[in-house]
């Protein structure tokens, strides 16, 4: 693939495409106009109906990055593209999560003279956005249990990706070794950069992908007893807050975003970029920065009480959010609704472990709030009922209050606190 | 395994296999692999027998048994959850060689089986290519695979014969479920799939099996309260504000998809 490219790309796609594209470019435009939604997903819908094949034409000629995994899509891509945008070119992203084919056309469309475009993908999509943009690189983060009414099963899904990265011999994988489920996915790969990113959620991987057998953990290290399978020998290593280089290089992180899972995103960001040529020290530089990402880690004023907002859609989110809670008695307001984009089944509340929310101020609401109330009574967390937002910021009394909500329940706080971030 | 103290988060679920302390008035829970056969929420059954036991001051030991581990043959309520394919094949083969869950069946003790595990205690059950996979023959029935997945609420009426009321839950499967002349149908449906044929689960003795995946009891105390009766006897009543919230959450969920009666 050939990183030069004529002064505008748009004059290199056939009619038909630039007219779809086009075509669909002004439909976001007019869907933004309308207030409905940010734009990225009707033009890419209006394109495809036009033209099939418009993604395969909108990628030929740029270097893409697909970033896939069940959590950390929307925040990598972000940090892969800040990382990359010390290059000084233009960069197609997707940076608001329109993650299904639409929504890739769509960032493509917006942005034709890009040569670089960093794409989060829908982890059932990837196979096929792997196929039509013959990506350069693909991240895979991590794969767990997350809306199983609509989404396919993940050791069946496992399978695919291993599938499609086998047969695309000209992709380089960017793979968490410390997930069994993800390193067996890139286990066919060619080319396979391995990152020591780290596993919090150990539930859907106590069992060997490749033989079925129970795998031995060892520290960090994993492998299975019965068949050759086990973790493949790293070149980036997140230890702590610390990033360690291929060189060996230890460096302190020091990231604006919050968590030991961002710490992770950040490390593979790194990885993403060093493909590129990029340094460590100067996309560190530029991940550093980023702050909050589709309005995730915002801090909200309200009614006197700063609100950090912290999205969680899935057990290993979930996991992960409660990690990084202020320590008490910061109160902590949990929402969930049960729409068709959460999932609309709560079942995975009873896959999280919610008994560390116990001695401290806890709200619940959203709109499958009883059920939240029946998880968390079982686990002996004491907890408040509250209509909405406000209710709990007026019923806590305090300073400061930490928000975590699943999908849809995030949106609407944010729509509630005038769509901030 | 734990003594009568915590239902533990999954990092300590593993490694455990034998009870620390045996009172003798103690409900013994078994979790059956959750490494393999845990997929929706399924801890959530574990702790709403623990809560429902330890509320009237019974108290709890619980083992989590791993699929390298022994299933004991001396625990009083066997869970078994749910599982894609491979791992269901797999859990089933384990089971059938290591015979525990069989001999504590064999007597007498309670099993209760959701989804994947519920077509594991039949005889025959779809593997990933629709091929038949034998199974634990604890229920006289068979599970094939059929033609679209259920997705969604479902809610069904319990046979009389058990006093239970309505079950409320949610399954997501493609099982079809023949029961034999040696099982009864747990309910008939009122609104979802269940076994395919208007019936839903099964039971025979103290073994009941049903399509209602992941935390099944959470929303039906009632059924909770079946298996643990078989355990300890009668049992005393919950106080009402204890039982609350579920008691709302049922009411709530049974109205919103079309079954309030």
């Amino acid at each position: 693939m050939s990183t030069s490219s004529p002064p505008s790309r748009r004059f290199s796609l056939p009619l038909r495409a630039r007219l779809a594209a086009t075509v669909g470019g002004a439909a976001g435009r007019a869907s933004r106009l309308a207030g409905r939604g940010d734009g990225s997903v009707i033009g890419g819908v209006i394109g495809l109906r036009l033209k099939p094949d418009l993604l395969s034409l909108l990628a030929r000629g740029r270097q893409v990055v697909l970033v896939t995994g069940t959590n950390g899509k929307t925040t990598t891509t972000r940090l892969v593209t800040a990382a990359l945008g010390t290059l000084g070119q233009q960069i197609a992203s997707n940076a608001f999560g329109a993650n299904m084919e639409a929504g890739l056309v769509a960032a493509l469309a917006k942005a034709p003279d890009a040569t670089l475009a960093v794409l989060e993908v829908d982890e059932k999509f990837m196979p096929a956005m792997l196929e039509a943009t013959s990506a350069r690189v693909v991240v895979l983060l991590n794969l767990s249990r997350d809306q199983m009414d609509r989404a396919a099963e993940i050791w069946m899904l496992a399978r695919r990706w291993r599938a499609a990265l086998a047969a695309a011999p000209g992709c380089r994988v960017i793979a968490n070794a410390d997930d069994p489920l993800v390193a067996w996915a890139a286990g066919q790969a060619r080319q396979v950069t391995w990152v020591a990113a780290g596993q919090r959620w150990h539930d859907d991987s106590w069992c060997c992908p490749n033989c079925g057998s129970h795998l031995r953990r060892d520290g960090e290290d994993w492998y299975c007893g019965e068949c050759p399978n086990r973790r493949p020998p790293v070149r980036w290593v997140l230890a702590g807050d610390e990033v360690i280089d291929p060189t060996g290089r230890s460096r302190p992180l020091d990231l604006a975003l919050p968590g030991r899972a961002n710490r992770a995103n950040a490390v593979i960001a790194l990885a993403v970029a060093g493909v590129f040529g990029v340094g460590t020290v100067q996309a560190m530089g530029a991940v550093k920065q980023v702050r909050s990402v589709a309005g995730r880690y915002t801090q909200v004023e309200r009614h006197g009480c700063a609100l950090r907002l912290l999205l969680a859609k899935n057990p290993a989110g979930w996991l992960e959010a409660l990690d990084i809670l202020v320590p008490p008695p910061v109160p902590v307001l949990l929402a969930v609704n049960a729409r068709v984009p959460d999932g609309r089944d709560t079942s995975w509340l009873w896959d999280v472990d919610y008994r560390r929310l116990r001695g401290r101020p806890v709200f619940v609401t959203g709109e499958r709030r009883l059920d939240l109330a029946v998880r968390l009574e079982a686990d002996e967390v004491a907890f408040r009922l509250a209509g909405g937002v406000d209710e709990a910021v007026n019923l806590a009394r305090s300073t400061s209050m930490e928000v975590i909500a699943n999908y849809t329940a995030f949106q609407q706080i944010r729509a509630a606190l005038g769509r901030v971030g | 395994m734990k003594g009568d103290g915590e239902v533990g988060g999954a990092l300590e679920a593993s490694g455990r296999q034998s009870y620390r302390s045996r009172g003798p008035s103690a409900v013994r829970l078994v979790w059956v692999y959750p490494d393999l056969l845990s997929t929706y929420g399924d801890r959530g059954n574990l702790l709403v027998l623990a809560r429902r036991a330890r509320l009237r001051g019974f108290p709890v030991e619980i083992a989590e048994v791993n699929s390298d581990q022994r299933v004991p043959v001396d625990g009083d309520i066997y869970l078994l959850g749910g599982g894609e394919d491979l791992p269901q094949i797999l859990a089933a083969r384990r089971l059938a060689a290591g015979g525990g869950l069989a001999a504590a069946a064999g007597r007498g003790a309670v099993v209760f089986a959701v989804c994947a595990g519920y077509q594991i205690i039949g005889t025959e059950f779809g593997g990933a290519e629709g091929e038949p996979v034998p199974g634990l023959g604890l229920l006289d029935m068979r599970s094939g695979r059929g033609v679209r997945r259920g997705v969604g609420e479902i809610t069904a009426d319990v046979d009389p014969a058990l006093g239970v009321e309505r079950l409320t839950g949610f399954e997501n499967h493609q099982g079809v479920t023949h029961l034999g002349p040696g099982a009864k149908p747990l309910a008939f449906v009122v609104t979802g799939v269940g076994n395919g044929d208007g019936t839903e689960g099964a039971y025979s003795g103290r073994v009941v099996g049903t399509y209602l995946h992941g935390p099944a009891l959470v929303r039906n105390p009632g059924l909770a309260d079946l298996l643990l009766g078989w355990v300890v006897g009668t049992l005393p009543p919950i106080d009402p504000w204890q039982e609350d919230l579920v008691l709302k959450l049922r009411a709530d969920r049974l109205a919103a998809h079309g079954a309030p009666g």
